[in-house]
């Protein structure tokens, strides 16, 4: 079994975000794997390291694959230290700018070249928060579409997947045959701090960057001149007024009563 | 005269909220076209429903098939109606559901889509808050039929006396679209609380509260407030993470926030900031949510908590 991962490097999520020409600037901010993209490769690994017990070398595998800049390459280690196998980068100065259709063509580009039975994915990464990528996926891969999991129960050897997917409308259980794009909501485990023999481990292992030209993707099909929605201007949200602070001296409650009577908040 | 066409949320018996406020958008740019997609003979309850509204015409499509397929049938469904109407526009209620089906249909009609929008103009842009608020977007598809999610509460739906029209469609789906099978269905578990993504007033507990969420929950309930927490409490485990509102939860964006016991990271505000009124309750003179409320205490919530409630409970009698 051939799980594939498609993660995605992102400001922190702790970090104040700006944006110029209408973009998010990534130079100004420390870069971190996306948060929700762990919780998919915790619980890849928790499907694959029980069959490979005691297997010489890994019978299944699990391979990181992204878009982004070369620095991507520090959120993809990141994975690797948790355990994954190896990763996938495709890099291009023709990439910036990409929308949602773009990062759907290239990634199943990957996906497609590569063989896998499985893709997991995050449910949105916390900087565009489009949450339509791993949907876009399915579509453009045409596979089943397992999404939003709570849990997920893989039967390798009957080649299917079960799950129940999670979401404002309630609890839903649904199966597919592979191959499948399944993603994983944050509810679904506790992802593991990469230990130190995992660091070391993931120094060695492989990151194959490749380049539009060498997955067949055609620069003009991606970045801003390919995308099919434009932003066409961003301004920053003004500042608050200042408001009222006060200290507590035995009477806060009540003040803070009166204040929301007064402004008929309540 | 445009013709936009939108999606009609439902829980197979009861329309949402949203229809209305679909309709309302999709007016400013043309007519407001309806699609209802249901199981056998359930399209005419649910489009009585929508009686009152600004919809011009409904199309009900009832398949047994989309229920039981999920996203890809949904898709092949809406995808069929737009061909046959050809619409300058399709909008979708912002939802997890909602995007995922924008997402593929966008795909499969070749348009551009857009999620979140809080307002949509009649020369077919947007509007979207990104970032938890810190910026405010304007935006439009250039390729294809535009495809875009819009925030639920993000315009009062109009009214109108005439309902609308009622044509039916037949639409087939595609065994590439029926790989996925749904064998059980749940609806989500209501808990006496509102809803936080649709309260009116949201109070949220952090560290502080040192995992001791009965205060707030108590003035919750006093006020009619949904509950909320910040990631430092989601992640202690002391509050489910269904309620953590921040960048990787939910953003709220209510008449009235309540922060107690939560610094306001940035982490926390970028969920929460677009709120209309913010009051902070924390023990930290220093904290930066302090910059962003409108009514701040300096104290412990436990004592200001309490005491608010019965000053509230007070004048009220």
């Amino acid at each position: 079994m051939k799980i594939a991962i498609c993660v995605k490097q992102v400001p922190d999520s702790w970090a104040e975000k700006k944006m110029v020409n209408g973009r998010l600037d990534r130079e100004s901010v420390d870069a971190v794997l996306n948060d929700l993209d762990e919780y998919a490769i915790e619980e890849a690994l928790r499907i694959v390291e029980p069959l490979n017990e005691g297997k010489e070398t890994p019978e299944h595998t699990i391979t990181l694959i992204s878009m982004g800049p070369e620095r991507t390459t520090e959120a993809i280690r990141k994975g690797l230290s948790m355990g994954a196998d190896g990763g996938v980068l495709v890099s291009d100065p023709a990439l910036a700018g990409s929308d949602a259709v773009a990062t759907a063509k290239v990634l199943s580009k990957v996906i497609q070249d590569g063989g896998f039975d499985l893709v997991f994915c995050g449910t949105e990464s916390t900087d565009a928060r489009m949450s339509v990528i791993p949907a876009m996926l399915a579509e453009s891969l045409g596979w089943a579409q397992l999404t939003f999991a709570g849990s997920v129960k893989v039967d390798a050897g009957a080649k299917s997947v079960e799950i129940a997917r999670m979401t404002e409308s309630g609890v839903e259980t649904m199966s597919a045959a592979f191959p499948c794009v399944v993603s994983v909501i944050e509810k679904i485990n506790e992802p593991r701090y990469p230990s130190f023999k995992g660091i070391m481990a993931a120094k060695k292992k492989p990151i194959d960057t490749k380049a539009l030209a060498d997955i067949g993707v055609n620069a003009g099909e991606v970045g801003t001149n390919g995308a099919w929605s434009e932003v066409l201007d961003a301004q920053p949200r003004p500042p608050r007024d200042k408001g009222v602070k006060l200290e507590d001296s035995g009477d806060g409650g009540t003040k803070l009563a009166d204040y929301l009577l007064e402004k008929r908040l309540v | 005269m445009a013709n936009i066409l939108f999606l009609v949320d439902h829980d197979g018996s009861k329309v949402a909220k949203t229809p209305g406020e679909l309709a309302t958008f999709a007016k400013r740019a043309g007519s407001a076209t309806g699609v209802i997609l249901a199981n056998s003979g359930a399209g005419d309850a649910l489009a009585a429903q929508l009686s009152g509204t600004e919809i011009d015409r409904l199309i009900v499509v009832e398949n047994d098939e989309i229920s039981k397929h999920g996203i890809a049938a949904a898709v092949s469904a809406l995808a069929q109606v737009v061909d046959k109407e050809k619409p300058e526009a399709i909008l979708v209620a912002s939802s997890a559901r909602g995007k995922e089906i924008a997402g593929r249909l966008a795909l499969r009609i070749a348009g551009g889509v857009i999620t979140d929008a809080i307002d949509f103009r009649s020369d077919l842009s947007t509007t979207q808050s990104v970032f938890g608020g810190s910026f405010t977007v304007n935006a439009k598809v250039k390729v294809g039929t535009p495809v875009i999610t819009i925030r639920p509460s993000s315009i009062e739906a109009g009214g109108a006396s005439a309902a609308p029209s009622v044509e039916k469609l037949q639409v087939t789906i595609e065994a590439k679209d029926k790989t996925v099978t749904i064998s059980n269905s749940q609806p989500p578990v209501k808990g006496g609380r509102p809803d936080l993504t649709e309260a009116k007033i949201v109070i949220s507990g952090g560290r502080g509260t040192n995992g001791n969420f009965a205060e707030v929950e108590a003035m919750a309930d006093l006020i009619g407030a949904a509950v909320g927490a910040s990631r430092a409490a989601t992640d202690a485990g002391w509050y489910p993470h269904t309620h953590q509102v921040g960048q990787t939860g939910k953003t709220v964006s209510p008449q009235l926030y309540i922060a107690c016991g939560i610094s306001g990271a940035i982490q926390h505000r970028a969920g929460m900031q677009t709120s209309k009124t913010i009051v902070a309750i924390n023990k930290d003179p220093e904290a930066p949510i302090f910059d962003l409320a409108d009514f701040g205490v300096v104290g412990d919530l436990f004592a200001v908590l309490p005491q608010a409630r019965e000053a509230l409970k007070a004048k009220r009698a």
